[in-house]
């Protein structure tokens, strides 16, 4: 059955940086399963480990030891492109500070992962225009980033997580840069999109936003607590 | 990601940075630019010269005193005497016209009019034989017998007869030649070439006996032959061979034809090109360091925007594809203005001096600006390519 198989698998991971000498342990024996459709919320002090863990999540660090299987895959037998290619169509990022690129408009900031993915560019206008249009910035189509509010530009990062269509939703701390408003409006659609049956995984230190998520998962100095 | 969208995309970062992608683009310019220019400046001069030769006359050859390899020290020479010259005439009667020429400037005045950078050309009647196309304007060119009469007569240059006559009918005039009077007899018409220093319509002719007398010298400068076909120059540079070697060594003379002095010019020239495009190209290689120098200033600027294009699933080639193309567009960009800028420049060159765009130059600086765009693309294409997501996404 499809439903068996977790999205994301992980065993006995863990993660240690070493720079001039200094070691620094990020993660400690994480063992998670993430099933398909959940809403889960990580949270923990600054410098617990969620960051690290959630770019081992998303592809974009490898492990110092351990196991991961993502959507069944064992992703540490995959070469770079490879990689790549997994994060382009099964994974949907959506970062603190937004990242848009600064001279793009929103259209073509939400076309870039498809653009990736090798979708004609009609396909990509119109649906590119489709996600803008039902998260409410369709009078915003031909803005660039510096021409919207920061909540604007959050909610064109999180149509962009959806360009190609994947089934987790990686957000690290997407409200941090945000007022209340414009944060409780991104965790709406956060909300929608979970019950169209995306897994979202959430990272905040925030309790009242971690609450609305379905589970919850504390990290303490690179461990699950 | 196709290549459409990746013209877009470098259109774009090009841009952005209007300024320093022109400056950029400048040091490329300049270089194809010296490259078009220098490189048509040494072919214009090359068919320039090789023009010259062919102007003379099409069956032409010439002995010069001197041995082989040794034409410039020949000018030092007085091998060659006038009877070598009659020699010649008598052995080639029917296979080609001779002359002998003695040519040295001097002054030539008409009544008050002074001309000091004239030319006199010591010559026997056969001349305009020799060189066809020289055609005459008024009267006709000496006899043979004119010439054995040892008449004191002269036939004008173009610019000669301009300077003195105003163009004018002169035959019959009386002008001086150094000390001497000669009776003009006729003028030449213009013939609008320049060969080596002198000035082929800034010169007078004179029988060479008196050319000779006048300058107090017994020997010739060099002894022109026409053959009359293009089959009987082979057996007619033999003939003069034989006559010549019956009183002289093989040392003492050298014959040219005109295809072995097109060759030499074309090998001096052809030196000077590349000499010329050599310069060019370092400037070029110049540019190319500038070009390296952006790229790695622009892949270190977009270090966040290369992290988040790999976050969202770009690979290491689509990366490397994006920079480079980048690089390759600033330098054809470049190619383009400096070959246009170049061929402009020729054109006017070629106005005043000599040049000549060749297609093979534009065909060269064009290569050249796509390679300098692949060649110093690759090191900074190749650094973005290789960053790491993450910590392209962490850099600040
Ligand atoms: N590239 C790195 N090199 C060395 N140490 C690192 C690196 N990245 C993170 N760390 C360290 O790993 C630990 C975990 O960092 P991480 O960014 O995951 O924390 P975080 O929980 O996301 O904190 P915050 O809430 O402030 O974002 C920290 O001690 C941090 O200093
Ligand atoms: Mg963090």
């Amino acid at each position: 059955m499809k439903n068996s198989v977790p999205i994301v698998w992980m065993k006995g991971i863990s993660k240690v940086y070493r720079s001039e000498g200094v070691e620094t342990v990020a993660l400690r024996n994480i063992n998670l399963t993430i099933n398909k459709g959940e809403f889960i919320a990580i949270t923990g002090r600054s410098g617990s480990g969620k960051s690290t863990l959630m770019h081992l999540i998303g592809l974009l660090d490898t492990p110092t030891s351990g196991a991961y299987k993502l959507n069944g895959v064992d992703v540490s037998k995959l070469d770079e492109d490879s990689l790549a290619s997994q994060r382009n169509v099964e994974i949907g990022f959506v970062f603190q500070s937004f990242n848009l690129l600064p001279r793009a408009t929103s259209l073509e900031n939400v076309t870039l992962p498809a653009i990736y993915a090798g979708v004609s560019e009609e396909e990509r206008l119109e649906r590119a225009t489709k996600l803008l249009t039902e998260i409410g910035l369709e009078d915003q189509l031909n803005k660039r980033p510096n021409q919207m509010s920061g909540g604007q530009q959050q909610r064109v990062a999180i149509a962009r997580a959806l360009m190609n269509d994947p089934e987790l939703i990686l957000a690290d701390e997407p409200t941090g840069n945000l007022d209340t408003k414009s944060g409780e409006d991104v965790m709406n659609t956060l909300k929608k999109l979970n019950k169209d049956d995306k897994t979202i995984v959430l990272i905040t230190h925030e309790k009242d936003i971690a609450n609305q998520a379905k589970r919850m998962l504390h990290l303490e100095d690179g461990e699950i607590k | 990601m196709d290549l459409r969208e990746l013209i877009t995309l470098s259109i774009h970062a090009i841009a952005v940075n209007k300024l320093r992608s022109f400056l950029t683009t400048l040091g490329i310019v300049i270089g194809v630019f010296s490259i078009i220019v220098l490189v048509s400046i040494g072919s214009g001069i090359n068919s320039y010269v090789t023009s010259q030769i062919s102007s003379l006359g099409s069956n032409i050859f010439e002995v010069l005193p001197g041995g082989e390899g040794n034409i410039f020290g020949g000018f030092l020479s007085t091998n060659l005497k006038l009877s070598d010259s009659k020699n010649i005439q008598r052995n080639l009667a029917g296979i080609g016209k001779v002359t002998p020429i003695l040519q040295q400037a001097a002054i030539i005045k008409y009544k008050n009019v002074k001309i000091k950078d004239a030319f006199v050309g010591g010559v026997s009647y056969e001349y305009p034989q020799v060189v066809t196309s020289l055609k005459m304007k008024y009267g006709n060119f000496f006899t043979k017998s004119q010439e054995a009469s040892g008449a004191p007569i002269v036939v004008l240059g173009y610019k000669i007869n301009e300077h003195f006559f105003k163009n004018r009918n002169p035959i019959g005039k009386r002008i001086y030649v150094g000390e001497k009077q000669y009776t003009v007899i006729a003028v030449a018409d213009k013939t609008g070439t320049v060969f080596g220093a002198f000035d082929r319509d800034n010169i007078v002719y004179i029988p060479v006996e008196l050319a000779q007398s006048q300058f107090g010298t017994s020997y010739i400068r060099q002894i022109v032959i026409s053959a009359d076909s293009k089959e009987l120059i082979p057996i007619a540079i033999k003939r003069v061979e034989t006559t010549l070697l019956k009183r002289l060594t093989k040392d003492d003379f050298t014959i040219e034809t005109a295809d072995s002095i097109s060759e030499t010019v074309s090998n001096v020239t052809n030196v000077l090109s590349l000499a010329l495009g050599g310069i060019a190209g370092i400037s070029l290689l110049v540019g190319g360091i500038g070009v390296a120098n952006i790229m790695l200033v622009s892949v270190t600027e977009r270090t966040r925007e290369i992290g988040l294009r790999k976050a969202l699933g770009a690979k290491r080639s689509d990366i490397l594809k994006q920079f480079l193309l980048e690089s390759i567009m600033i330098s054809v960009g470049g190619g383009l203005i400096g070959i246009a800028l170049g061929m402009a420049a020729s054109l006017i060159i070629a106005k005043i001096l000599v040049s000549q765009v060749t297609a093979w130059s534009i065909l060269i600086a064009f290569g050249f600006s796509v390679l300098v765009g692949v060649v110093f693309g690759m090191a900074p294409a190749i650094r973005a390519s290789k960053l790491n997501p993450i910590d392209a996404l962490r850099y600040e």
